[in-house]
């Protein structure tokens, strides 16, 4: 059996979590699931959607937010009872922190954000490196394997199964809940659509040139349906929220199309968006780095190509 | 107030890798060496606090030899002294890793206030060695931190990940790891560098362990795309867009 750790906040489903789901379905044909916290109840019917047989919900009045360390010691409990084969979660930073503190409590071992799984003695696993820029193929010597499916690795495939809830109370350490959330929001996207669901984003870099000239990438973006995006040295300057920023060290996004304007394509901005369907670059200089990931290219100045393109999409709309 | 750093020595690698013969490595023949972005944010963070607090700032990395090199630039940035736990060369997986650096930290008579890491290294990205840490310590840890503030032996901290901010509290002693946008790290002076060659650094030999995650071979990742098909120049080559968003069904 495989136990696979379903991220969420306050409720709401990381996405990704499904395709640690799917990964765990080719695995084996026995998958639970578990959410921390009471809020993740409500995820039965999804999970069940996606293959999980079993929800398991740990219950405890501090596991109300985002509590890693608390997280890790619930799943050490649930382990203990189940003995699955293996752990998997999505591997966000919230997954790749969760079973870290799993694996520490147990002394094991932990493969971060693989690609490819094979259960066995010892397991292998491919698993990513430099921002996904190279993959290595590991050992991991441990009856347990815990690991992290690396982002959009794996497609999430519905396979249908009736899914019962089982509940249990979580026994927590003090240190678990030493560190104390006293607050969160402030700074949310500026756009409409979540970047993370978003099937078009248009996202813009240093060569925007300023805050103001980002109304270019709303407005094409509106149009579309899509959200505004982001490299790093933009939220850096203050241009744009944090929340925007795509990368690495930001969201890792796959929509159907990305937009990369004045976006030069360092090494960690690539690691955020080379898993989308269709990227089309507009930069000024044919040289720049992204147009090795990407589809398709204008040679040209932002600032002149955005409104055209606007105002093509506009008359195609009628 | 005494902080300890913890560090790594990587190359500087650009967009296009090239490996060993064996495949085992990254070819660093025509590299220069760093450290991970995020950590310059940690010594900054690091020398800020003890500008304002007192108190020191030690650096700790496990590494080749070489590693001294590192150390020695962050001395310059006002660091007070450093300690490499010298290997062979070879990568420690992140348990080995984590239990040479709590084995070293147990062994000095300074109980650092505060432990940073960065949020998480360039080149192995194994997102466990700061948890390992902690949990070794029974110590608090709070990762991704983009805002810290310090008083009364309370650290306040913002975690950014995804859309989602948060603001954390805990007490001291505690693990933080944090990332870039924390701070502008300082270039080192002149007068740094000169101090910094006569700084400290204390040289061990951990003991080696056996890994349980055991790298056997590196590969480079296959690229999606074969590169951009150019459509054009400027304006003129808006239509040709508008086709490829009809093609691939974001325009009806």
């Amino acid at each position: 059996m495989i136990l696979v750790l379903i991220d969420h906040d306050r409720g709401e489903l990381d996405a990704l979590s499904l395709r640690a789901l799917t990964a765990a379905r080719k695995l084996s044909d026995e998958v639970h699931a578990v959410v921390i916290g009471s809020a993740g109840a409500g995820l039965s019917t999804i999970v069940g959607e996606y293959g999980a047989s079993v929800l398991h919900v740990a219950h405890h009045d501090g596991l109300t937010d985002y509590t890693p360390a608390a997280s890790g010691r619930a799943l050490v409990q649930l382990v203990s009872t189940l003995k699955p084969e293996a752990v998997l979660a999505a591997g966000t930073p919230r997954g790749n922190e969760q079973l870290a503190h799993l694996a520490t409590i147990l002394d094991l071992p932990m493969a971060a954000e693989c690609s490819e799984i094979t259960l066995g003695n010892p397991h292998t696993v491919v698993r990513a490196r430099w921002a996904a820029n190279l993959m290595e193929q590991a050992l991991v010597h441990s009856e347990l394997l815990i690991a992290t499916v690396l982002a959009f690795a794996v497609e999430a495939e519905p396979s249908p199964v009736s899914s019962v809830v089982q509940d249990f109370d979580a026994v927590l350490e003090p240190i678990d809940l030493l560190v104390r959330i006293l607050g969160r929001g402030g700074e949310a996207a500026k756009s409409g659509a979540s970047l993370a669901d978003a099937k078009v984003i248009v996202s813009g870099g240093r060569g925007v040139g300023g805050p103001e000239a980002f109304s270019l990438l709303e407005e094409l973006a509106s149009l579309l349906d899509g959200a505004v995006g982001c490299s790093r040295v933009v939220t850096s300057s203050g241009w744009r929220p944090h929340a925007e920023q795509v990368g690495q060290t930001g969201t890792k996004v796959a929509p159907d199309l990305y937009i990369a304007a004045g976006i030069s394509g360092a090494m960690q901005h690539i690691a955020g968006c080379k898993n989308s369907k269709t990227i089309v670059v507009i930069n000024t200089d044919p040289e720049a780095p992204i147009l090795a990931y990407a589809d398709y290219a204008i040679i040209g100045d932002l600032h002149k190509v955005l409104p055209a393109l606007t105002e093509a999409i506009k008359a195609t709309k009628g | 107030m005494d902080v300890l750093v913890c560090l790594k020595r990587v190359p500087l690698a650009g967009s296009t890798f090239l490996l060993t013969p064996d495949s085992r490595d990254i070819n660093t023949e025509f590299l220069g060496f760093g450290i991970s972005p995020h950590e310059e944010n940690a010594v900054e963070a690091g020398v800020q606090l003890v500008e304002q607090m007192g108190g020191t700032l030690t650096l700790l990395t496990l590494g080749p030899t070489e590693a001294e090199e590192q150390l020695r630039s962050q001395l310059a940035i006002g660091a007070t002294r450093g300690i490499l736990l010298e290997t062979d060369g070879e990568d420690w997986d992140p348990q080995a890793t984590a239990a040479a650096l709590v084995d070293a930290i147990n062994a000095e008579e300074t109980k650092f206030d505060l432990i940073l890491f960065g949020a998480e290294s360039a080149d192995s990205a194994g997102y466990q060695i700061h948890i390992r840490v902690a949990h070794a310590l029974s110590r608090p840890i709070v990762t991704n931190v983009k805002t810290m503030k310090i008083e009364n032996g309370i650290a306040q901290c913002e975690r950014a990940v995804g859309s989602v901010r948060e603001l954390y509290e805990t007490t001291l002693p505690a693990v933080i790891t944090v990332r870039d946008g924390l701070n502008i790290p300082r270039y080192p002076s002149v007068p740094g560098r000169i101090q910094a060659r006569k700084k400290p650094i204390d040289h061990k030999k951990p003991e080696s362990h056996v890994p349980k995650l055991e790298k056997v071979s590196l590969s480079v990742a296959p690229s999606n795309s074969t590169g951009a098909q150019i459509l054009g120049n400027g304006v003129d080559a808006v239509p040709a867009l508008v086709d490829v968003l009809r093609t691939i069904g974001v325009l009806a």
